[in-house]
């Protein structure tokens, strides 16, 4: 493999032991998924294997509509899959959990609460809000949106509103964040700003991550590893391991190269 | 467009009207060789100071004509009323003629005070003629409505008495006839709330598991479909003789007006419901509890005033049905009861209090509408 230098690194390797406690290993083991369309069983999943280590950033990447989200929502918990076991840290995943949380492409802020309000949501739901306030407080100042706590989501810009999302994510600990392109909406320049917002919290925090993504960019960019989807319905065509430190440079020759082999990997390696 | 534009042509005026200034605002500017980057944003700053330095001067009085107009439509009411002799009635002459005629000199007295506090701009008063200044319009043209009305019934017999009244009678109505007035009045609103009460609970109840749950959806939104469109008017008799008094079966026909289309609102509301939102509440470790309380209901929210709304409407129209057909108190009774001795003048009367009334709750609704949706401004205009 391209990148993939003389020592590759062990997942557990990558992460320090303060970080270890606050990540998730996530195991999806031969899951198969479909649902019951109108005309007939529609297959989203084929036999996955995928093995997340404690603390690792690991992209998805694959063609639009492939199934890469249905897995998210499977490894969530807010589906259970077809055939096939996904587990965390050894226990089966059967519902959703505080410790897997989801960011959406849509920033799904609740639109009649305030920003403070929409980012205590997890603890409010846990029932833990009245003691823990300071969280939300101080999630709110990892993502820089301290002075907004009372704003409404409508009085914010796309990449504020994200970033309200993913700090609304944050303030629950999660072991485990899953992002379904988080970063899709937004605009280029905004984009690569959050990029690299999101290494710095994914390197603070130490969770694991499951990133969805289109972008080839972006997912050499933040991931330790990169998961290459087939179209649907959706098998796993490759791995590639992204072995380069952070922060990364975005004209780093091995980022570039690794690029070409990826889009020949989705088949598009001609039109470069 | 209008609004940037306005803006910008503003702070050129004085420019315009004293080239001296414009031109040593403009000199510096083009003269220098700093980069205009940094000039533009000086020179902007200069026009608006000579702007500040010269409104005092000429901007601190400006006379309220249309203050004016209101003070000159007040007097022509006051001055008809009080000189022009009414017209016979076959009975005796309408009486409050001419107390009406020196109450509307009087507002014209209180609209000359505000006419000059806006024009001289008196600082404690600044509310005031701000309100003014705004209502001016509304205060000439009521005046010369009523100068209208007044012209018609009493000074020409034109619309013909008994069944027409002049303004001025109305004073009648209200100081001889206050404490039954009063009483209906309070009667109406208490029979009105009850009902409403009950209705939009019930109604927000039903509606709310009709959108969450399924097997109440089953079974209730035929029967809701089935019985809804029936008027409860249409009910009253038998509610009549059904309930154990004729208050409960207004209560209940009200509560039937008003919950129809809350329960069919609140449905759709949460029937409506973003589904992400509950993907995201439940990542997050939400109870079913927590999804209908936290999520659907504050979601369905807007929709639910619009049902509210639609729901107070139907409720008056039960409301005064209700009290004509078989309560003995009440509005809709004083107006039934006015009608048998022919008292027009006190129906008249009765439906001033009806819309004022009404209307105030109504308005009640949007201020409380607009402090529970506070978060919707911006979003939502209606």
């Amino acid at each position: 493999m391209v990148g993939a230098t003389a020592k590759k690194p062990l997942p557990e390797e990558n992460t320090t032991n303060a970080a270890a406690h606050a990540a998730s290993r996530i195991r999806v083991e031969q899951v198969s998924h479909g649902f019951d369309a109108p005309d007939g069983r529609l297959d989203v999943l084929e036999d996955v294997d995928l093995d997340v280590a404690p603390g690792e950033f690991v992209a998805l990447l694959g063609p639009s509509g492939c199934g890469k989200s249905t897995l998210l929502r499977l490894v969530a918990g807010l589906e259970p899959a077809s055939a096939g076991a996904i587990s965390q840290d050894g226990a089966p995943i059967t519902r959703p959990d505080p410790s897997r949380i989801v960011v959406f492409q849509d920033p799904t802020l609740f639109p009649w609460r305030t920003v403070w309000d929409n980012v205590a949501l997890g603890l409010q739901a846990q029932n833990i809000l009245k003691q823990e306030k300071g969280r939300v407080d101080a999630a709110l100042r990892k993502v820089g949106l301290e002075s907004f706590a009372k704003a409404y989501p409508h009085q914010l810009s796309g990449g504020m509103a994200q970033r309200a999302a993913l700090a609304r994510a944050l303030v629950n600990n999660p072991k485990l964040l899953i992002l379904d392109e988080p970063l899709g909406k937004l605009d280029s320049l905004t984009r690569l700003e959050m990029q690299g917002e999101l290494v710095s919290l994914w390197q603070k925090n130490g969770f694991s991550v499951l990133l969805v993504t289109h972008d080839v960019e972006e997912a050499l960019f933040l991931a330790q590893r990169v998961v290459i989807f087939s179209p649907r319905p959706a098998k796993i065509v490759t791995e590639i391991a992204v072995d380069r430190p952070y922060p990364r440079h975005r004209d780093d020759p091995v980022l570039t190269s690794l690029r070409h082999e990826v889009l020949n990997r989705l088949g598009l390696g001609k039109s470069w | 467009m209008s609004v940037s534009a306005t803006l910008e042509r503003l702070p050129a005026e004085p420019r315009q009207e004293s080239p001296g200034q414009g031109i040593s605002i403009l000199n510096p500017h083009g003269a220098s060789s700093a980069p205009s980057a940094s000039g533009a944003p000086q020179a902007s700053r200069i026009s608006v100071a000579a702007h500040a330095a010269n409104s005092p001067l000429e901007g601190r009085f400006r006379f309220h004509w249309f203050g004016l107009l209101t003070v000159a439509a007040w007097s022509l009411l006051g001055a008809i009323t009080l000189a022009w002799p009414n017209a016979p009635a076959g009975f005796e002459d309408w009486v409050y003629t001419a107390e009406f005629g020196i109450a509307a000199l009087a507002v014209a007295a209180l609209l000359a005070f505000f006419t000059i506090s806006a024009s001289i701009r008196i600082g404690f008063l600044q509310g005031a003629n701000a309100l003014f200044r705004h209502g001016a319009p509304w205060i000439a043209v009521s005046a010369l409505l009523l100068t209208l009305w007044e012209i018609l019934t009493a000074k020409t017999g034109a619309l013909p008495p008994p069944f027409f009244a002049p303004p001025s009678s109305l004073i009648e109505v209200y100081v001889g006839d206050y404490a039954r007035l009063a009483d209906s009045a309070y009667n109406s609103v208490k029979l009105l709330l009850e009902g409403v009460a009950w209705g939009a609970a019930v109604g927000f109840t039903i509606g709310v598991s009709i959108g969450w749950s399924r097997t109440v959806n089953y079974w209730v939104h035929p029967i809701l479909r089935f019985l809804g469109p029936l008027p409860p008017t249409a009910l009253l008799p038998i509610a009549f003789f059904f309930f154990p008094s004729s208050h409960a079966a207004s209560v209940f026909l009200i509560a039937l007006a008003t919950g129809f289309p809350v329960a069919i609102l609140s449905w759709s509301g949460v029937a409506g419901v973003n589904k992400a939102y509950y993907d995201v509440a439940r990542t997050m470790g939400a109870s079913e509890c927590f999804l209908i309380f936290r999520v659907a209901i504050p979601a369905a929210l807007p929709q639910v005033f619009v049902g509210l709304f639609m729901g107070f409407g139907a409720s008056f129209v039960v409301l005064i049905v209700a009290e004509m057909m078989g309560v003995k108190s009440g509005l809709g009774w004083y107006l039934t009861w006015a009608q048998g001795y022919a008292a027009y003048v006190n129906m008249y009367g009765a439906l001033i209090v009806m819309t004022i009334i009404f209307s105030s709750l109504i308005s009640l609704l949007f201020t409380v509408r607009d402090r529970v949706l506070v978060w919707q401004k911006g979003i939502v205009k209606w």
